[in-house]
């Protein structure tokens, strides 16, 4: 059982691999981290089909599987996880505080977060209100649902290409949808999806609303070079835009840049505050990938455990002396 | 972990949900779904703490396809709450244990 008296040396807060990652490497250091893995534990692979760039599986890994593998390898070496969501945190000063949403308070010397970045949504009419009922923003969950049926896919990034390749298994036809008509996605993904014969692109359009009563029946559309508006036959429509990261939580405690990426100093995992590092999605506003995010994962746990090593316990000071050594 | 949730399907549908004499959550969900993995713990322990007051229920929708479109269920994970019958809560999305029972608390 977790003991929630005591002072934790460090509390990870995160599952995604940046997360695991710093449980794995700080269970190795024997700092028995206590691993805050949220409801959306597995992070963002948790929604992705096959993962082919992840170096060591020569024929790719689906996303749970690799998210469970780096779960149990966490575990193996002895790292306390916990299934709950953080609801606040106080990172200030030599012992920091971790509130779940169950209500208990945890005390930590250090901190590494890695909470990720959720799916971005258009924030157009419609969207919210067929959430569930055709708006879709996991399409290996829900692909299932839209058998021999007109779907559509929102934007022009590597996950985009992915779902609606992906989509194609069971979809009659995928629209692309995109608003401009150059891709961020990488060639191998747009090549993909451009090679198949299911999939059209619809470019240079802008999506205004979901249309639909208790069902998606359509996507309002405009094209933005002549600003002629459309409506798109669709019975479902899957959101693909990117994400942003989930700083929420720490947003007003550390420096956050306008984008709300929290920032780290050059070179290093360090965050604004003492003892609070930082890793993966949350940080990351370039590479975003995997095997990314793990490695600076990796860098967090070995930033923090530096830090405690460098660092006097605040446990082992008795008042009056400044030593911070034990008897 | 022993499980507390009860697997119902197409044809056990009617009889362990529609005519249950207590509330019972169902949990619409499948095996190649991420966010489902997510939140099955959660209902587990849900289930275990409320056993008695409610039950909670798994419907796998890949093998029972039929109850899936009773309920126009196109989202996974999406739970529904059942009172005498009638479904009177949705929720979509993986959601965490605090959260899910605040969700819950006015309808239970």
């Amino acid at each position: 059982m977790t003991d929630n008296s005591a002072l934790h040396d460090v509390i990870v807060i995160g599952s995604g691999p940046a997360g695991y990652t710093a449980a794995i490497y700080t269970a190795r250091a024997q700092l028995n981290p206590l691993v805050f893995e949220g409801t959306a534990f597995g992070g963002a692979l948790m929604t992705t089909t096959e993962v082919e760039n992840y170096p060591g599986f020569r024929t790719g890994i689906t996303g749970p599987e690799l998210m469970d593998e780096m779960r149990e390898q966490a575990l193996h070496f002895g790292a306390d996880l916990q299934m709950e969501d953080v609801e606040s945190v106080s990172l200030t000063g030599p012992v920091k505080e971790v509130v779940t949403a169950g209500g208990e308070t945890y005390r930590t010397r250090a901190v590494i977060l890695a909470m990720g970045a959720a799916a971005r949504y258009l924030g157009i009419p419609g969207e919210q209100e067929l959430l569930g009922r055709g708006v879709s923003s996991c399409a290996t969950c829900d692909g299932f649902f839209f058998k021999d049926q007109d779907i559509a896919v929102v934007g022009g990034g590597d996950s985009a290409m992915e779902e609606a390749t992906f989509l194609t298994r069971f979809a009659r036809s995928v629209t692309l949808v995109h608003r401009r008509d150059e891709f961020r996605a990488s060639r191998i993904m747009l090549e993909r999806a451009r090679t198949n014969d299911k999939i059209s692109f619809l470019t240079n359009t802008a999506v205004l609303a979901v249309e639909g009563e208790s069902t998606v029946t359509g996507l309002r559309v405009r094209n933005t070079l002549n600003g002629e508006e459309s409506t798109l036959a669709v019975t479902g429509v899957f959101i693909a835009i990117g994400h942003d990261p989930r700083s929420e939580l720490v947003r007003d405690a550390l420096d956050v840049d306008p984008a709300g990426y929290v920032v780290v100093r050059e070179h290093s995992t360090a965050t604004s505050l003492p003892g609070v590092f930082a890793a993966g999605d949350l940080v990351d506003h370039t590479y975003r990938q995997a095997i990314t995010a793990a490695g600076s994962g990796c860098a967090a746990a070995l930033d923090a455990e530096r830090w405690l090593a460098d660092t006097p316990d605040p446990s082992e000071m008795i008042p009056g002396e400044m030593t911070g050594a034990t008897s | 972990m022993s499980e507390s949730t009860v697997t119902v399907t197409d044809a056990s549908f009617a009889d362990a949900v529609l005519s249950s004499a207590t509330p019972v959550l169902v949990d619409f969900w499948a095996t190649w779904c991420g966010p489902c993995r997510m939140v099955a713990p959660v209902l587990e322990e849900i289930a275990a703490e409320k056993a008695g007051s409610l039950t909670v229920a798994k419907v796998d929708v890949d093998a029972n396809p039929a109850t899936a479109r009773d309920f126009q269920v196109v989202s996974i994970p999406t739970l529904i709450l059942f009172k005498d019958g009638q479904p009177v809560k949705r929720i979509v999305g993986a959601k965490g244990k605090a959260a899910l029972l605040r969700e819950l608390a006015d309808v239970l």
